[in-house]
């Protein structure tokens, strides 16, 4: 294992000890995980539907903003392995940021939590309590801010693995807000570190961060050239706030243009694949027929999704000194 | 002088006839157990399954997650059914436990069965072998391994630890 000094999620030993960011893990990091929630896939369809890796290990989700889907995701993910959960959704505005986070997590350090699984609205939140704790207790990013949402990103690479094996050889596309989007980074990130030779975000101007072209990706403004011959398509959530300010006319105007409808799904490979992170906003990202329709693998990221956050608990839990 | 692999498979396939006529099951362990019960198969036929026991080890606080798992495939229903458990060698014990203790998330068996290549000794749990192709003594801190070349043969190979 290769030893890095400056990059917290790794520990004295090079290993993967927290989870805050794709960026700066390597090629073989990110194929352990997706190899090990290979493994992993399997265990939902026996009769018990656990392993005992985390068993007698608390892992404490803190959600400062909600999430009902990521947290039930993670929890689902640990209880498999057979860890106690504890679920705290803190309220920001009942929060004053930074001390207060730390006071949170001393006290559940103080009740022995072994892991923590943090979303936050404020980038870097995981980060923080991550240089904050022990080498035996064990940070997850679940979405912080603009910044990353690690797990969804690997879960996204592990679905696009599952149906276009040869990574080396395809033409991605990531559409719609990449501005506001950790799920973008994170999803970015992880299809260049692991070999995609054509990453391309297709969006309007003001819904892309300046210099995206330094990510490593092609932009396009329309879907007509960007979706043209591409293997995968991954949407993202137009989030509702943005579209009554100046960014954006209406959702109406957006999905005339941005939408993913049937007839620009055409445009792609024929057995091109559809993906979006959810929760979807069918008729502004995405038409209901390609949702639902035969080239979507929506459903099946939520199924990888379990078995790729399984992964991770345990490779960290794993990684103490 | 190590005996030859290819020998003790077939020791071992023809003490696991009766029961593979029986109706009992192949579940071999990754990743030597995995190779004898496929090699088996092809000879006695029947169903055949493996077991990557990564998240069954008593030692993973200790030395973490293996860098490299296997899914586990059991394709066919454990429950009720005669398993017969393969490995290549049998020593501490520790490894059949935890390939017993994934077993029973598959279902409840009828009955379980110890299939092994060699068996060496040195037990650290109750743990009994039904078949073995070989039993014999190896100092500590050796390591038997059991190699598969190109064409499918099986050799042992004798590794000695450092330090332990």
């Amino acid at each position: 294992m290769r030893k890095s000094v400056n990059n917290p999620q790794l520990n004295k030993h090079g290993e993967l000890t927290h989870l805050l960011s794709i960026e700066g893990l390597s090629a073989p990091i990110l194929k352990q995980i997706l190899e090990t929630a290979a493994s992993f896939v399997g265990v939902a369809e026996r009769e018990v539907k656990k392993v005992p890796l985390l068993r007698g290990k608390t892992v404490c989700n803190i959600f400062f903003e909600n999430s009902t889907r990521t947290r039930t995701t993670f929890e689902i993910a640990a209880k498999r392995l057979s860890a106690d959960v504890i679920n705290l959704n803190v309220g920001t505005s009942s929060q004053s940021k930074g001390e207060t986070i730390l006071d949170t997590v001393d006290n559940l350090i103080a009740m022995h939590a072994d892991m923590f699984v943090v979303r936050h609205a404020q980038s870097g939140a995981a980060h923080l309590i991550a240089r904050h704790v022990g080498s035996d207790i064990h940070v997850i990013n679940a979405g912080d801010g603009r910044h990353a949402h690690p797990t969804q990103g690997l879960l996204d690479v592990f679905t696009v693995r599952h149906y276009k094996p040869d990574m080396h050889n395809l033409r991605v596309a990531v559409v719609g807000d990449v501005l506001h989007s950790r799920v973008a980074r994170s999803e970015i990130h992880a299809l260049t570190t692991l070999g995609v030779p054509e990453v391309r975000v297709i969006a309007p101007k003001t819904l892309l961060p300046q210099e995206v072209e330094k990510l490593g990706v092609q932009v396009y403004h329309d879907m007509a050239s960007g979706l043209k011959d591409v293997d995968v398509i991954m949407m993202l959530r137009l989030q509702n706030e943005r579209m009554n300010g100046a960014l954006l006319p209406s959702a109406q105007e957006y999905f005339k243009t941005y939408g993913l409808t049937q007839d620009k799904l055409a445009l792609a490979k024929p057995d091109a694949i559809v993906m979006h992170p959810g929760p979807m906003n069918r008729g502004v990202e995405i038409d209901s027929t390609v949702a639902d329709g035969a080239q979507s693998v929506i459903l099946p990221q939520v199924t990888y999704g379990i078995a790729v956050r399984m992964a991770v608990m345990s490779i960290l839990a794993g990684n103490t000194e | 002088m190590l005996p030859d692999a290819e020998q003790l498979l077939e020791n071992l396939s023809r003490q696991l006839e009766p029961f593979i006529a029986e109706g009992a099951a192949l579940v071999g362990i990754h990743s030597g157990g995995a190779w004898i019960a496929s090699r088996l198969q092809q000879s006695l036929g029947g169903d055949l399954g493996t077991l990557d026991i990564s998240f069954y080890r008593d030692d993973f606080s200790r030395i973490g997650l293996h860098p490299q798992t296997k899914p586990s495939n059991i394709p066919f229903d454990v429950e009720g059914r005669h398993i017969l458990l393969i490995d290549d060698v049998l020593y501490t014990g520790r490894t059949v436990r935890a390939a017993m203790n994934e077993l029973f998330d598959y279902g409840r068996p009828a009955r379980i069965s110890l299939a092994v290549l060699v068996d060496r000794g040195e037990r650290e749990l109750p743990i009994e072998a039904q078949a073995v192709g070989v039993r014999m003594t190896l100092k500590p801190g050796q390591n038997l391994e059991l190699l598969r070349d190109a064409a499918g043969h099986f050799n042992l190979k004798l590794h000695e630890e450092i330090s332990e």
